[in-house]
């Protein structure tokens, strides 16, 4: 393990609260919105993590969720669309004593920001990333969002939506993600538990929160929620634990010997010793991203929830720093002066 | 010193050097004659090595102490079809004993490496200029490629030049015979021997081209030599043959200079510079974020270079992160800059405005290029002032600081970012492909007197409010600047929000009100109104009743122009700006002055329409976009034909 790049930021001095945290500004979501509780896990979270928060930022783009960083008492920009892993590279890149998080939401980053998200992946920048996904547009009431499921009917599709959604979890690994996880809105110990792993993360952590959008697309995750659905359709993840799921725990995942792909099984004692234990930490992406298709896209079922991938990698902010020191160290601090006289002058006398 | 013209004469006679009496050199029986200045234009195929002849020359030239203007023509491609009239690149270098202010209108001596640079070129050499031909590539094929049915060096069509037909490629080979390369190898050299013989002719000093040629090829030392070898030899051919009889002496421009130390340097470098020295004075890290752009990224390229001087640059997924990045980094307290060229500037806009928003110091650097869309990659335009002023939603005013020389880049970048950091808003630096390509002698200034651009930082409340509580209001202005105070994350009790969202005055909570909302988009307007920028000066030692307006890269050609005029007696003035947005305050009482103004732009008439809209004036256009700079000559005519109606 490298250095904790959370070591750069400085520390509160003294005990914190929630109630540090929380801005003079009242929050203006739609009552019963699932931001709700992001914000209060957020919030309740801040004081663990015990950074000064002058030294935090939240960055955000535009959507319902990107409203996030008024009410959060740090600094905080509320940008344009899609723009906040650009923003927020340039600070974190400039200034590593800062703690620098996105707020975004499925159209922010997914549809006219996903080529930053990606960008922000490959290159491992030191930020954190929630990306609330809540399956709909909702700030402008109620089109169909990159992660709709196909066919979904809404104001801009009567006749339902014709393309096919993102898997936010499959494209951050395929776009080089050093840290993956997904949690839900409601499950504030789960979220919470997610939000920890994710700040001492260094580099990028993309974490999917699925949120209720109770005005236009209410329950799009009841089946995780609902307790005696979620038995079935959630695969708890935990690092070094088998992946097992189900009302009695019956089911596991393992892999196909024949395509490599992986598969849910009712657990037999001749089976058991194949089910799956989940390393977060596999140097490669493959398994995580096996299992990030598991979940039927439709319904949701088979959804994994925790941390799909958490490895080591070097962070674009350090290398950017080290070159900084490297170029110091072999040409000396910059002479302006020196500079601009260059090698190949003449002097005119009067 | 035997040529006395004195500067406002330099330019005044197209194509027409004034030479001096044949005098003996030493060394030499070969007649000598002295020039007051020589345009020279080197052209061949893209991968001739064009640009590198023209800079070597240049940089012989400039340590020769002559003052000089240059002005590459490269195509977009990078390696266009050989031997094709679009694969022509081509350098252009005026220099001169006195002050010259343009690389020149028509070349006196035109070097064509093959049939197509010969074709493309020779309309521009007047009668009676000369023009050294590579008749290695005189072949058939070649010349029907471009469209000679008979070669022009043998038909007559070149009776009213001085031909040199010098077989190039085989003199190049041959002078290269032992160092055991292949022929493709050794033709390649072939743009040395033609720096030589040139140097030969114009009585260059040639140590800088050999120590750069062994610094260049330090790692095929064979390859390093070579082409020094080539290049002598091209020196020598001209000292030896009977075919070049004359040489050249330009002397040193020692007068046209104040005293001090001289460097040449194209607008990029010196836009780069000016960007590091900003940096330094504001004692603010600079950060850069860009997206590779033609004719911009040099700046990126250059930059990059100096991290020792704490410069961070990013290459962006996109124009749009890039510029994100930059004012990323200004509100954590940088010296945000973002690179680019039009195209790039119509990605930004959308976070330009929410710079105008945030009103965070921002530097977009605009390096405009022929448009609308990819329009001409490599070559000028100023077609984007309009998109620089009004390029945005709402209202979301942008001051404009625009350089008019190479050299002026640096002191450009100064001025937009003293503006962009004391009044906390973006700027646009309008450079253009013809500052950023095109270079010029520099008086290297002395860094201590560099103007002074630290700022503060809040670092407490800055608001009490009825209760007596001490609290900290992002949107409260400096009551003169209508600047707000900059709080960078790390400082403790300043923790606050900012966004697009239209802010309530002063706490720059969101607010939704109509009152708050007008009165917000008019201080936003008046803090960039009320941005002190310098009068702009006129020119006018005649009492004329004409005025010439300029604005930016135009400042060379417009100024020779002048000179003609006033070298034959016409009447005119002569202003240019540097503030686009706000205007020097003494701009309408100037305009007023003058019965016509006239403004010369490379645009279908923006300035005009600005300066007509804000002043009532009847400013007339005259207007240039074929890619290419204002020709002195034909600039002077338009002028005059305005004097003279």
């Amino acid at each position: 393990m490298s250095e904790p790049l959370l070591h750069l930021v400085p520390r509160a001095e003294a005990q914190q609260s929630m109630k540090d945290f929380k801005s003079d500004q009242e929050v203006r979501w739609c009552p019963g919105c699932g931001d709700y509780a992001v914000l209060a896990a957020v919030q309740g979270f801040m004081p663990e993590l015990g950074l000064a928060k002058e030294n935090i930022v939240f960055v955000s783009g535009i959507g319902c969720s990107s409203r996030f960083p008024y009410y959060m008492n740090t600094y905080g920009m509320h940008s344009i669309h899609g723009r906040a892993p650009a923003i927020a590279t340039g600070l974190a890149t400039s200034r590593r004593d800062l703690s620098v998080w996105v707020v975004t939401g499925d159209g922010d980053a997914l549809s006219i920001g996903g080529n930053h998200l990606i960008h922000a992946l490959r290159r491992n920048v030191n930020l954190k990333i929630l990306l609330f996904n809540n399956r709909i547009y909702g700030l402008t009431k109620g089109q169909y969002s990159p992660t709709s499921e196909v066919g979904k009917i809404t104001k801009s599709t009567p006749m339902g939506s014709l393309d096919s959604p993102f898997n936010p979890v499959s494209l951050a690994l395929g776009a080089e993600a050093s840290f993956v996880a997904r949690t839900v809105d409601s499950d504030r110990k789960h979220l919470t538990e997610v939000l920890r792993q994710a700040a001492d993360h260094n580099g990028t952590a993309l974490v999917e929160i699925y949120q209720n959008c109770n005005i236009f697309n209410d329950g799009a995750f009841e089946v995780l929620k609902d307790k005696d659905q979620a038995k079935e359709a959630v695969i708890r993840l935990e690092h070094g634990q088998p992946i097992r799921f189900g009302a009695e725990n019956e089911k596991g995942v393992v892999r196909d010997p024949a395509t490599g792909d992986l598969q849910v099984v009712t657990v037999t004692p001749e089976n058991e010793s194949r089910i799956l234990i989940h390393d977060a930490h596999a140097t490669t992406p493959t398994t995580a991203f096996a299992l990030s298709r598991l979940a039927d896209p439709d319904t949701l079922h088979q959804t994994p929830i925790g941390v799909f991938r958490s490895v080591e990698r070097p962070v674009y902010d350090t290398l950017m720093a080290d070159q900084l020191e490297t170029a110091l160290e072999q040409h000396g601090k910059g002479d302006l002066s020196q500079l601009l006289t260059g090698n190949d002058t003449w002097t005119v006398v009067g | 010193m035997t040529s006395q013209v004195s500067s406002e004469a330099g330019e005044a006679l197209l194509g027409e050097q004034r030479s001096a009496p044949a005098k003996p050199h030493h060394g030499t029986e070969k007649e000598v004659r002295r020039l007051d200045r020589v345009i020279i234009r080197f052209a061949g195929d893209s991968g001739d090595g064009m640009q590198l002849t023209g800079d070597r020359f240049t940089s012989e030239t400039a340590s020769f102490g002559n003052d000089l203007s240059t002005l590459p023509n490269f195509p977009a491609e990078i390696r266009a079809p050989a031997g094709t009239l679009p694969g022509v690149s081509s350098f252009q270098l005026h220099f001169a004993d006195h002050d010259i202010l343009t690389p020149g209108d028509a070349p006196n001596v035109l070097v064509a490496m093959n049939p197509a640079a010969l074709k493309a070129n020779i309309g521009d050499v007047p009668r009676g200029g000369e023009i050294i031909v590579n008749t290695d590539e005189f072949a058939k094929r070649a010349m029907a490629k471009v469209g000679y049915a008979t070669s022009p060096l043998e038909d007559g069509s070149l009776d009213g030049y001085r031909v040199h037909p010098v077989p190039l490629t085989t003199l190049t080979v041959e002078a290269l015979k032992e160092f055991g390369l292949s022929r493709k190898e050794a033709e390649r050299s072939k743009n040395m021997f033609a720096l030589g013989l040139l140097s030969w002719m114009y009585h260059r000093p040639t140590e800088g081209t050999e120590t750069f040629l062994r610094q260049k090829f330090a790692k095929k030392p064979q390859i390093a030599e070579a082409n020094v070898a080539a290049f002598r030899a091209g020196w020598n051919f001209g000292e030896t043959t009977e075919d070049f009889a004359v040489s050249y002496e330009v002397a040193p421009a020692t007068r046209a200079f104040p005293t001090g130390t001289y460097r040449n340097i194209s607008g990029n470098l010196a836009l780069s510079y000016g960007l590091v020295a900003a940096s330094r004075q504001a004692d603010l890290p600079l950060y850069l974020g860009s997206y590779p752009i033609t004719p911009a990224s040099d700046i990126l390229h250059e930059l990059s270079k100096h991290k020792n001087f704490g410069v961070r640059t990013f290459q962006a997924e996109d124009e749009i992160a890039g510029i994100g990045a930059a004012l990323g980094a200004a509100f954590g307290g940088a010296l945000g800059v973002t690179t680019t060229s039009g195209p790039g500037v119509a990605l930004k806009s959308e976070t330009i405005g929410l710079a105008v928003s945030l009103e965070l110091p921002l530097l977009i650097v605009d390096i405009q290029r022929g448009g609308p869309s990819t329009g001409l990659p490599t070559k000028t335009e100023q077609a984007d002032l309009l998109q620089a002023m009004y390029g945005r939603n709402g209202e979301a005013p942008v001051p404009i600081v625009a350089p008019k020389t190479p050299a002026d880049c640096f002191d450009a970048a100064i001025e937009a970012a003293r503006i962009a950091l004391t009044y906390r808003t973006p700027v646009f630096l309008l450079s253009d492909g013809y500052l950023a390509n095109g270079s010029e002698p520099w008086r290297i200034p002395d860094v201590d007197e560099l103007p002074d651009l630290r700022t503060r930082f809040a670092t407490g409340p800055n608001h009490e409010l009825a209760d007596g509580t001490e609290v900290f209001w992002p949107y409260k202005r400096d009551p003169e600047t209508l600047a707000r105070p900059w709080a960078v994350p790390g400082t403790p009790g300043l923790e606050h929000r900012i966004g697009g969202i239209e802010k309530q005055d002063g706490t720059g909570n969101i607010s939704y009100d109509p009152a708050n909302h007008e009165f917000m988009v008019r201080t936003r307007q008046a803090k960039v109104d009320g941005i002190d920028v310098p009068d702009i000066e006129v020119d006018d030692p005649d009492g004329a009743r004409t005025l010439v307006l300029g604005w930016g890269s135009t400042y060379g050609p417009i100024t020779a122009a002048v000179r003609r005029i006033r070298r034959e007696n016409g009447h005119i003035a002569q202003a240019h700006l540097r503030h686009l947005n706000p205007f020097p305050g003494n701009l309408g009482e100037v305009l007023k002055r003058y019965e016509k103004v006239v403004v010369p732009e490379m645009n279908l008439g923006q300035l005009a329409t600005l300066v007509r809209a804000k002043y009532l004036v009847d400013a007339r256009s005259h207007t240039q976009v074929n890619g290419m700079p204002f020709k002195a000559e034909q600039l002077a005519a338009a002028l005059k034909e305005a004097i003279d109606e």
